[in-house]
């Protein structure tokens, strides 16, 4: 039996069952969602080992049938969510018992798990649509889950927001509907190949290319750049990713932002539209990463609350994702990915640390709290780790995925970009030590003396994130093959085939349409699909 | 109808139960022939699902919260949203255990061609699909009126109406 | 022309969105941009003098079928589309509700507890 669907359809159960639990046992609640996502991890791991292959749903071959698709890219997405949900689900629930209600949390957060593995598997543009609109529900309702002031109110600025990008996106496929016939993304390449592309991505002959094409181009950018928080689409991040409940922070910044809206974004520019090195869509991408990198730190040097912090760099380092994916050269995307692993490590684990806080202290304001490392050991040690990650320092894995990128940036003669991310990298530096001395270092307050260390489950979450920090570093050394980078990238299996997977266009066409299922085709007398 | 003074009297008036009593048959009658004509003509299980709802609804209306309620309790409602959906979810998940592979497989027999016994799973899918989404549209619509809502309240004063639970 | 139509109802909602004040004006207009969406979407799949795609006939007339119909495709997706802007809709009312609770006006001006 192949487990592909069941990445899709094992938390989609969990989230229809769970709220039948009756209110007495909602421990039980807990017990599921943890053993769910414990399965959903070991069957993650397991499919990185798998082939690369095609699953027909229904029996339909593709075009006619929607198709999930596992390729390199697939794999890397697929492990990354599993991993990171693990370690989230370990932490709720000891946090969730402030809020009641759990089970309609845990069915509505396996959704959102559903969700986004549905868009990391699907081959087909429209079913992303749906998968994305699944998540992105279930992550309203997630975010404006405690009913407080803040939370109500930016979850309805979320809302707005992205409903607004979803119809962007639903524009744009339309449009690709009416030019083309198809919605299957590997028809779809096959079909905008033949028609020219986007007059092979020159920018100079951008004006040869189709303005159909060319109109659901800008409209793909703008609908999933805003679910990915690019700048100047990031206006919902900084209310929404704050105010919401910790591990659903963690889940957002870490997660929902990747696997919606990198990921998609990625997959439907490069595998379906067409990107080519110095191309339209390459300088777009790569302007609005510099622009979205800049931004985000200069907020964030700013701010005095501790998770509103978190969340512009956040878009900082989506800017440094998009400016590696942007580059279009295999260095640069399988930096990019690399940069997106640790990112969804890392900072899943500082929107932890800062829930700890907050669950001990009652304040995300960076100036009343104070030497909370004598108190907290495994916080702030955790909290450490993960600073200096996301800054950028030896040998953690976010030195390494920055060291790519602006490696990537120098072989490509992108001297202004690798600068901008140097420099940016020394700010985000600046941020997170200022984040160290004021809230875990100096002198104890009077106020804190009374507080523990947070519970044993929470604990073990911040401390399995922070061991993946270290772990993932691995993955570096790998690319670094004794006859350079390229040949280290072209022998890897998870990064470069996650990069190989993204680039290589026609690859993906015969893998995306090949018959894999084996079945036995009934007597079918022609009656369409009856929704 | 209970002989109750003007403000305690929720819902409309005499002519207007009336009426409803008789169209109400009829709307939830036609929306169960939408629901299992759904592989053949238009329709199928959201707009058949769509139709029973205002059933519900315009019982609601005519006779006011707690009647509808008293029928169909908010945790009643609740169940059936999830049995409904978990029940879809049952008949994809058989196209895998039953033909080997394939999720999503329409397994059952295909009838004769434009019979109302026909087409594999797909009725089945619409029986599940009208039950959740009745029990979603009326849970939702009972939870938007059930709440009665002071501006400006704190968190102590949100008051329910009917207790939810 | 007739999708042009689709682009000034779009445009329409858009500047609900964007101008509006009160909360639930701003969900209708998100509600009328929706249905310009999935207006458009359905006409993509006429067909000039077309049939509506339900099969009465035997199966010698469904080559004839096939060819007088119109597109079911965009169809079954705009079903599918306005499912979600059902649930969209529903979960915004909720949360439209929940600020009144809270706030005690639904002017957008005056929620603004969070800064930009």
């Amino acid at each position: 039996m192949d487990v592909l669907p069941l990445m899709v359809a094992l938390p989609m159960a969990g989230g229809f069952l769970l709220p039948l639990v009756p209110k007495k046992r909602s421990l039980v609640t807990d017990v599921v969602a943890v053993a769910l996502a414990l399965a959903l991890a070991v069957i993650a791991l397991s499919l990185i080992g798998s082939p690369d292959r095609a699953y027909h749903m229904g029996g339909w071959t593709a075009p006619i049938g929607i198709n999930l698709v596992l390729d390199g890219t697939s794999k890397l997405m697929l492990a990354v969510i599993a991993v990171v949900t693990f370690s989230v689900v370990l932490y709720c629930p000891t946090y969730m018992t402030r809020f009641t209600g759990k089970r309609k949390f845990y069915s509505l957060f396996l959704m959102m798990i559903a969700g986004m593995n549905g868009v990391v598997l699907t081959g087909d543009l429209f079913n992303l649509f749906v998968f994305l609109e699944i998540a992105s529900i279930a992550s309203y309702a997630l975010v404006a889950f405690g009913c407080e002031r803040d939370e109500l109110e930016a979850s309805f600025r979320y809302l707005v927001l992205g409903s607004v990008a979803s119809y962007f996106l639903l524009f744009g496929i339309a449009l690709l509907y009416a030019k083309l016939g198809t919605v299957n993304m590997a028809h779809l390449s096959q079909k905008i190949a033949e028609v020219g592309g986007l007059a092979g991505g020159d920018v100079v002959a951008a004006g040869k290319a189709s303005p159909l094409l060319v109109f659901a181009t800008v409209l793909f950018i703008c609908g999933l750049g805003l679910k990915a928080a690019l700048v100047p689409f990031h206006a919902w991040l900084p209310d929404a990713h704050p105010s919401a409940p910790t591990p659903i922070s963690a889940m957002l910044s870490g997660l929902l932002i990747k696997a919606i809206g990198v990921y998609a974004l990625a997959r439907v520019l490069f595998s379906v539209i067409g990107v080519h090195e110095g191309g339209a869509v390459s300088t777009v991408l790569m302007g609005l990463g510099a622009v979205s990198m800049i931004l985000g730190v200069l907020l964030a040097v700013a701010q005095w609350d501790y998770k509103r912090l978190l969340a512009y760099h956040s878009i900082s380092q989506i800017g440094y994702v998009v400016l590696g994916i942007g580059l279009a050269t295999p260095l640069g995307v399988a930096a990019g990915l690399f940069h997106l692993l640790n990112h969804a490590v890392f900072k899943s684990l500082l929107f932890l640390n800062a829930g700890a806080v907050e669950y001990r202290t009652g304040t995300r304001e960076l100036g009343e709290m104070g030497g909370l490392n004598k108190k907290m050991p495994v916080t702030g040690a955790t909290s450490f780790l993960a600073s200096m990650s996301i800054a950028g320092i030896p040998p953690f894995n976010g030195f390494f995925s920055k060291l790519l990128i602006i490696v990537a940036c120098f072989q490509a003669g992108r001297w202004g970009y690798a600068l901008i991310a140097v420099v940016v990298s020394v700010l985000t530096l600046a941020s997170f030590l200022k984040v160290q001395k004021y809230a875990f270092f100096g002198p104890l307050k009077e106020k804190w003396q009374n507080i523990r260390e947070v519970p044993v489950l929470m604990a073990a979450s911040m401390v399995l994130l922070a061991v993946l920090c270290l772990a993932t570093s691995v993955l570096a050394f790998k690319l670094f093959d004794k006859d350079g980078l390229e040949q280290g990238l072209r022998n890897d299996r998870f990064l470069g085939a996650a990069q190989r997977s993204l680039t290589d266009r026609e690859g993906y066409v015969t893998r995306a349409l090949s018959p894999a299922v084996e079945f036995k085709p009934t007597s079918t007398d022609g009656t369409d699909d009856g929704t | 109808m209970k002989n109750l003074a003007a403000e305690e009297r929720e819902g409309m008036s005499v002519i207007v139960g009336t009426v409803t009593h008789w169209v109400c048959a009829f709307i939830i009658l036609y929306g169960l022939y939408i629901v299992a004509y759904g592989h053949l003509t238009p329709g199928g299980g959201f707009a058949g699902g769509v139709i029973l709802a205002c059933g519900f609804m315009i019982l609601m209306l005519a006779f006011g919260k707690r009647r509808l309620v008293s029928m169909l309790p908010i945790s009643r409602a609740a169940m059936l949203d999830c049995v409904g959906a978990f029940l879809f979810w049952l008949l994809a998940f058989g196209g895998m255990l039953f033909v080997g592979n394939v999720f999503f497989k329409n397994f059952l027999p295909h009838g004769g061609r434009l019979r109302l016994w026909s087409a594999g799973i797909i009725p089945l899918c619409n029986v599940a699909i009208a039950l959740k989404v009745t029990a979603s549209l009326v849970l939702a619509l009972v939870a938007l009126s059930v709440l009665r809502v002071k501006a400006g309240g704190s968190d102590e004063e949100f008051i329910t109406d009917i207790d939810e639970e | 022309m007739v999708y042009l139509l689709c682009l000034v109802l779009f445009a329409i909602g858009l500047y609900g969105v964007l101008t509006q004040r009160n909360l639930i004006k701003i969900i209708i207009s998100l509600a009328v941009a929706e249905s310009a969406i999935n207006i458009f979407l359905v006409l993509l799949g006429y067909r000039v003098n077309g049939t509506a795609p339900i099969e009465e006939g035997t199966l010698e007339q469904h080559a004839a079928f096939v060819n007088a119909s119109v597109d079911p495709l965009p169809q079954a997706m705009v079903l599918t589309a306005i499912v979600i802007g059902v649930g969209v809709l529903a979960l915004s009312m909720v949360i439209a509700m929940r600020l009144y609770h809270r706030y005690g006006t639904y002017d957008i001006t005056k929620i603004r507890k969070l800064r930009g």
